[in-house]
């Protein structure tokens, strides 16, 4: 019950996009069409899902002050925690790469339609984001809760741009000042949903 | 005439202040702004600018990583592997961050606090991979400098900016100084530009407004 509640906070009240504005840049480039934004939004939410635990793996097995002792005991007072940044990002790059790699090698179909966003994905900052978010918990994730927490981040960042480019659209219809086209519009449309979300912060499961 | 006379002079030695690397410094304060053109660095220019301090410091701290990691990066560019290019940019960009995010947390500690995951989220920052793919991969070291700097200080204008706006219209005051309580007026701050929502408006709005004057367009 307690997952489950995590999920659902992780999709819709902590939502990457509306309440952290995380993986905005490719959240805004590439939300012109539906099927694209779908494209991008499971590529993220898969590695979302994949990197967050890893992360949590490596942040509890290497960088927490004293976690080396499975090693040997005479680690107990190295804390690595300052390679946090450097460590993280080198694994969502190879998994990124890996990822890419796999997709191309066992379904160049998924591969035609996803490929292009998995090089993008390495520098959203949803994804380091949801690494780092899930290192200051309070109290620490275990690791069940870091796969729900992952996988909810990203199926929250995904309902979102799917959304967006849902509603970017039915844009093409309206006659917006000119000055206001494109980028402007585009960052008012994301206030008001963002508004919207806001009604999901009652909730308490 | 004046440009042939233009590329005699950037052959010879091209002095680090020629009219083409002062335009890589005014550029991005406008036309090329990295945030409101190019569509960079979203991410942060909306979490941390709900007061002026934190996003201050953020945009030193941001210009900082991109100006040192664009000239390290413009060094290397010749021996870096096609393939593996991102990787490498990455841990170039981390190390500095590691460095800012050391020395901010050891002198203005409660700013650290108040950025949190920001610093760390500048490594992703796309204003600092653009600019290296887009630029330092392809320039010499001297201009790609001042291609960081001026991104910086882009970034930086309309971190101001939207900052400006949602802590005097969200909490009255500028830089922590109440100014309605100053001037003697009773003031109740509007907690919807504290949200994420008041930001994005604010930043839609700068658009506009930029796009107005130096007439700037989209199709869509």
């Amino acid at each position: 019950m307690d997952l489950v509640n995590l999920g659902i906070r992780s999709i819709f009240i902590d939502n990457m996009i509306f309440a952290y504005f995380l993986g905005m840049c490719s959240f805004l480039a590439i939300s012109k069409k539906v099927k694209t934004a779908f494209g991008l939004g499971m590529a993220v939410v898969f590695v979302l899902g994949v990197t967050v635990p890893l992360n949590w793996l490596i942040q509890e097995y290497v960088l927490n002050a004293g976690a080396l002792t499975w090693i040997s005991g005479d680690f107990a007072e190295i804390d690595l925690g300052f390679l946090q940044f450097i460590v993280f990002i080198s694994v969502i790059a190879a998994v990124v790469q890996l990822t890419e790699m796999a997709v191309e090698k066992f379904s160049p179909a998924l591969y035609g339609s996803l490929g292009i966003f998995l090089p993008l994905i390495a520098v959203n900052c949803a994804i380091l984001g949801g690494a780092l978010f899930m290192v200051g918990k309070n109290p620490p994730f275990n690791f069940a809760q870091s796969v729900v927490y992952g996988v909810g981040s990203g199926i929250g960042w995904m309902l979102a741009i799917v959304a967006l480019a849902g509603v970017r659209e039915k844009m093409k219809y309206s006659n917006v000042p000119a000055p206001l086209r494109g980028l402007g519009i585009t960052f008012i449309l994301v206030g008001l949903m963002s508004l919207g979300f806001l009604s999901f912060l009652g909730f308490s499961l | 005439m004046s440009t042939e006379v233009a590329e005699v002079v950037e052959k010879k030695s091209e002095p680090l202040f020629s009219k083409k690397n002062r335009k890589l410094i005014t550029n991005p304060l406008d036309i090329d702004n990295p945030v409101t053109v190019q569509v960079l660095g979203i991410c942060s220019a909306l979490a941390v600018t709900t007061q002026m301090k934190p996003a201050f410091v953020m945009a030193i701290a941001l210009t900082v990583v991109t100006a040192s990691s664009n000239f390290i990066i413009s060094i290397m560019r010749n021996s870096i592997p096609g393939r593996i290019r991102i990787i490498v940019q990455l841990a170039v960009v981390s190390l500095w961050v590691i460095m800012v995010d050391q020395l901010l947390k050891a002198y203005v500690y409660d700013v650290w606090k108040q950025l949190s995951v920001f610093i760390g989220l500048i490594i992703t920052n796309c204003i600092v991979m653009g600019r290296l793919e887009a630029y330092a991969m392809g320039n010499k070291p001297g201009p790609s400098l001042l291609d960081g700097l001026g991104n910086g200080f882009g970034y930086g204008l309309i971190l101001l900016i939207v900052a400006f706006f949602r802590e005097l219209l969200g909490g009255g005051s500028i830089f922590g100084f109440k100014v309605f309580e100053a001037m003697g007026l009773n003031y109740t701050g509007n907690g919807l530009m504290l949200l994420p929502a008041g930001a994005c408006v604010i930043v839609g709005v700068v658009i506009w407004v930029q796009r107005s004057i130096n007439g700037y367009r989209e199709s869509h």
